[in-house]
């Protein structure tokens, strides 16, 4: 017998009837069927209770006809018992199953970012005009020797060096795979990248033959438990490689791309048969231990000749700062660190609202610790998950960052709102999608210039900031605590910040 | 076993103050009275507060030409601590002579504490054994400034020595009669204006390890990164003043790691990326790479620093020359200081004055016979 849903909508699609002349775009643009058009009544009506309030027949309605507003709290408003466990609550009594979702937390827990405020120069140091003087951004990444033996008469350095990364500003592309997004968001961040003078990031479903040759010198390639299109050619046509140990979103468990999402072209990248799902298992299964890091780490340097730094990219989890100090021992140049507000395709939700720490803490911890082991300048330090705007990504150099991913904040540029259903693969802004139609919504020219647009952006605002500060070069900010000052903290998160308390 | 070294969390208040600097040296290695800086500080009165003024001079030992000189200063009168320090002093240094520095009890300074000047030789026992002389006398220098609570060396170095404390620097001359008994042939200067910290006679400049000695004027922004990265090399810095940071890297990049000035300047001001970025294949190879792996040791914000150690003296001002550095000339005498005016005030007829770019020092080098 049929189940009789108890779900209540979760949005109001209002359309005002005077402005509305039936053109039907909004049931062509929406992907979910939300709107449909009555031939009797000659009108269009909706379906609110499929409506996932990703807000795109209200940007494309041309009469401006269109509202979708959050339903009212429809339940007896109850601060334990909220909206949100009733519906879940509801949502499994009727599937019997694991709540799926998608991009980064959205429960309310405690934002640092916004507990951490900055300094800037009065009197006795000069603020800097960042119209009139330089402000330099430029970064890199790689480890880095403890001194340069130097021979001064032909300006010669005699150290050998570890490869590095050079980068216009502090800001990276997170990894985000072919298969998860689309071939045009794919290619969207790869073009701005490029443009920019920073570095995109593959994620775990490897790199389309077509980009190889163009963007191969600003091309992370991750090579995840999947290993899929991980060959020696993809390997070598990279700035630098990625091992995904986890991810903030869903630490500690692997990641499903359903077979329906397996295109011809998806698979040929991916080295796996068209149509078939492609599961990444939970662990590396040649990695239980540090040491099977290492030989990856080494095998990696191998096969692409020492001439590309290697990153780990784990999520922040409990004793993050142990595990980090390990990784940069068994040979890694670039640690990265995924925040529990890191976004995602797909993940179960019970994974991306519960497990794992905020970024702020776990950067925090792990330069704290690097340092106190003298090992600091062996690795850089890239942090990700939740890093929504300039100032985050400058508290976050203060704290001790060498640079940021963004992967949201990026896709939000590209047209995503946040609607939370990447997962089910209708994305109708062409992002998260595998659905021709949907995805040439996305046009990559212009999904460039707007990511393009961002990095600029927060690059003039970070300069800003430094200004402020009496700083002309971002790495005079880098791990420098003394501009951070914290509010509305308790003594202990001050203490594994690192920072003193605002007045202090 | 991992070795975790201690490093602070961050979380520490630092000095915030305003300065002049003076500093002259004859590059022939002729030795003179200090009349001359003394009256150049005076000039330059209205950039100090009277909170702090403090002298080096190097070739003031010729006769303990050998012998590390320990300028000690005891803080409380408790006669414990002095003993507790002549004995430490005895069970890890042969101790060739030690007496009290002569001061001028007319002087007008307040509550000066006891000043007493030893002239050692390492004697290195045990594990120690490894360490060079100038590490050894580096480890137990610290360890009396950070373990010997009220006993604090100012200066450690052969055939020189540091004067400082409360007051002008021309009181703290007075106080010392350094015109009187001392002459060298390189003297540094400094005259403090703390803004947030009460006078303390350890807490004037200039700063010293060994025979390096640092004085400075103005407020780095890139503090705390600078502090942090030192720590790992292990220096604390415990006064939490600028000048103590520039003084631990002067030690790692030109003492511990041998980069000469010309290097370090280009660490410590490195120039812009524009810069840089035109420049011919090799130098901007050199210059990038020398940002790439000392970025943590660029000192940004204004500075005017002038370090001296045997031999050389070296005036150097920030990237953007926000605190410019004026040098003079005269023969073999050269000047480095805050103002023109100064040197203009102890030299009337300079050969030459000039003001140099950010990022360029100034040198003065014995000249070799
Ligand atoms: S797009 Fe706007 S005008 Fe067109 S049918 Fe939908 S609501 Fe009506
Ligand atoms: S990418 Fe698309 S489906 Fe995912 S949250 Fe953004 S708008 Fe929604």
């Amino acid at each position: 017998m049929a189940m009789k849903s108890h779900l209540l909508p979760e949005f109001i699609v209002e359309r005002d009837n005077e402005r509305c002349d039936s053109c039907k775009v909004c049931i062509k643009q929406c992907p979910f069927g939300v709107h449909y058009y009555d031939e009797e009544k000659d009108r269009v009506y909706s379906r609110e209770e499929l409506c996932v309030g990703c807000q795109r027949c209200v940007v494309y309605c041309p009469k401006n006809a269109l509202k979708v507003i959050p339903y009212p709290k429809h339940y007896r408003p109850n601060d334990y018992w909220n909206e949100s466990y009733i519906r879940d609550i509801k949502k499994q009594a009727e599937s019997g199953g694991i709540i799926l979702t998608s991009c980064g937390s959205a429960r309310r827990t405690k934002i640092y970012w916004d507990h951490i405020l900055l300094n800037a120069s009065q009197v006795t140091n000069p603020s800097i005009d960042p119209l009139r003087e330089p402000m330099e951004l430029r970064t890199f990444l790689g480890r880095k020797p403890d001194a340069l033996e130097i021979d001064l008469e032909n300006m010669e350095i005699k150290t050998e060096l570890h490869p590095n990364l050079m980068i216009e500003a502090p800001i990276l592309f997170a990894g985000m795979s072919y298969g998860a997004i689309s071939y045009n968001a794919f290619k969207s961040l790869a073009m701005a990248a490029k443009k920019f003078g920073t570095l995109f990031n593959t994620g775990e479903g490897g790199m389309p033959k077509d980009m190889r040759e163009e963007f191969k010198d600003c091309t992370i390639v991750q090579c995840a438990s999947g290993r899929f299109g991980v060959d020696p050619e993809y390997l070598n046509y990279s700035a630098a490689i990625e091992i995904k140990i986890g991810q903030g979103a869903k630490p500690g468990i692997g990641g499903h791309l359903p077979g329906e999402k397996v295109t011809a072209e998806i698979s040929s990248t991916r080295m796996i048969p068209e149509g078939t799902d492609a599961l990444s298992p939970a662990p590396h299964h040649d990695i239980y231990s540090i040491e099977d890091l290492s030989m990856l780490i080494y095998a990696l340097k191998e096969a692409t000749n020492y001439e590309k730094p290697v990153c780990v990219k784990i999520a922040a989890v409990h004793n993050v700062a142990a595990i980090a100090s390990g990784m940069v021992r068994a040979g890694a140049d670039i640690i990265a660190i995924d925040g529990f507000r890191g976004g995602t395709g797909a993940t179960p939700k019970i994974m991306r609202e519960h497990v794992g720490i905020p970024v702020e803490l776990a950067l925090a911890a792990v330069d704290q610790r690097l340092r106190e082991e003298g090992i600091r300048n062996k690795c850089s330090v890239i942090v990700g998950g939740g890093i929504r705007c300039a100032a985050d990504v400058v508290k976050a150099i203060a704290l001790g960052a060498d640079a940021v991913y963004i992967g949201t904040a990026a896709l939000i540029a590209l047209g995503c709102t946040m609607c939370q259903h990447c997962h089910t693969g209708k994305c109708a802004w062409g992002i998260c999608t595998q659905d021709p139609e949907l995805s040439k919504r996305l046009n990559p020219k212009v999904g460039a210039e707007r990511a393009y647009n961002l990095l600029r952006a927060w690059s003039l605002e970070i300069k800003d900031v430094l200004g402020g500060m009496g700083i002309n070069a971002i790495e005079s900010l880098r791990g420098n605590r003394d501009h951070l000052r914290g509010i509305g903290l308790e003594e202990w998160e001050l203490k594994v910040l690192g920072i003193k308390g605002a007045g202090e | 076993m991992i070795n975790r070294i201690s490093v602070s969390d961050g979380r520490i208040t630092k000095e915030v103050q305003a300065c002049a600097v003076f500093g002259v040296m004859d590059r022939s290695g002729r030795r003179f009275r200090g009349g001359m800086v003394i009256n150049a500080m005076k000039n330059m009165r209205v950039r100090g507060n009277g909170l702090g003024g403090g002298f080096a001079v190097y070739g003031i030992y010729p006769e303990y030409k050998d012998c590390y000189a320990l300028h000690i200063m005891f803080q409380d009168d408790d006669p414990g601590l002095k003993q507790e320090v002549d004995e430490f002093l005895h069970r890890n240094f042969d101790v060739v002579n030690d007496e009290e520095i002569p001061t001028n009890e007319e002087a007008s300074v307040e509550d000066p504490p006891l000043f007493w000047r030893y002239f050692v030789t390492p004697q290195k026992k045990g594990e120690d054994k490894n360490l060079s002389d100038d590490d050894y006398v580096v480890k137990k220098v610290m360890y009396i400034n950070t373990c010997i609570n009220g006993a604090y060396v100012f200066s450690s170095g052969k055939d020189m020595g540091v004067f400082k404390g409360v007051g002008f620097p021309e009181e703290i001359a007075d106080f010392f009669m350094l015109d009187e008994l001392y002459k060298g042939y390189i003297w540094t200067a400094h005259s403090r204006f703390p803004t947030n910290t009460p006078g303390w006679w350890g807490g004037a400049h200039p700063f010293c390890i060994l025979d390096w000695t640092v004085v400075h004027n103005g407020e780095i922004s890139s503090y705390g990164t600078n502090r942090r990265f030192l720590e790992m090399y292990g220096y604390y810095c415990t006064l939490y003043t600028d000048t103590e940071v520039i003084a631990y890297a002067v030690d790692l990049l030109m003492r511990r790691q041998r980069l000469p000035i010309e290097v370090v300047a280009k660490i410590f001001a490195p120039p812009m990326w524009d810069q840089i970025d035109r420049m011919q294949e090799n130098e901007r190879k050199f210059y990038t790479t020398l940002r790439m792996v000392y970025a943590p040791l660029l000192i940004n914000g204004p500075f005017t620093v002038i370090i001296a150690h045997h031999g050389e003296m070296i005036g150097l001002t920030d990237r953007i020359r926000l605190r410019p550095i004026t040098a003079g000339e005269k023969g073999d005498m050269l000047f480095v200081s805050s103002e023109e005016a100064a040197i203009r005030a102890v030299c009337s007829h300079p050969d030459r004055v000039w003001t140099p770019h950010g990022g360029e020092p100034i040198i003065g080098r014995l000249r070799s016979n």
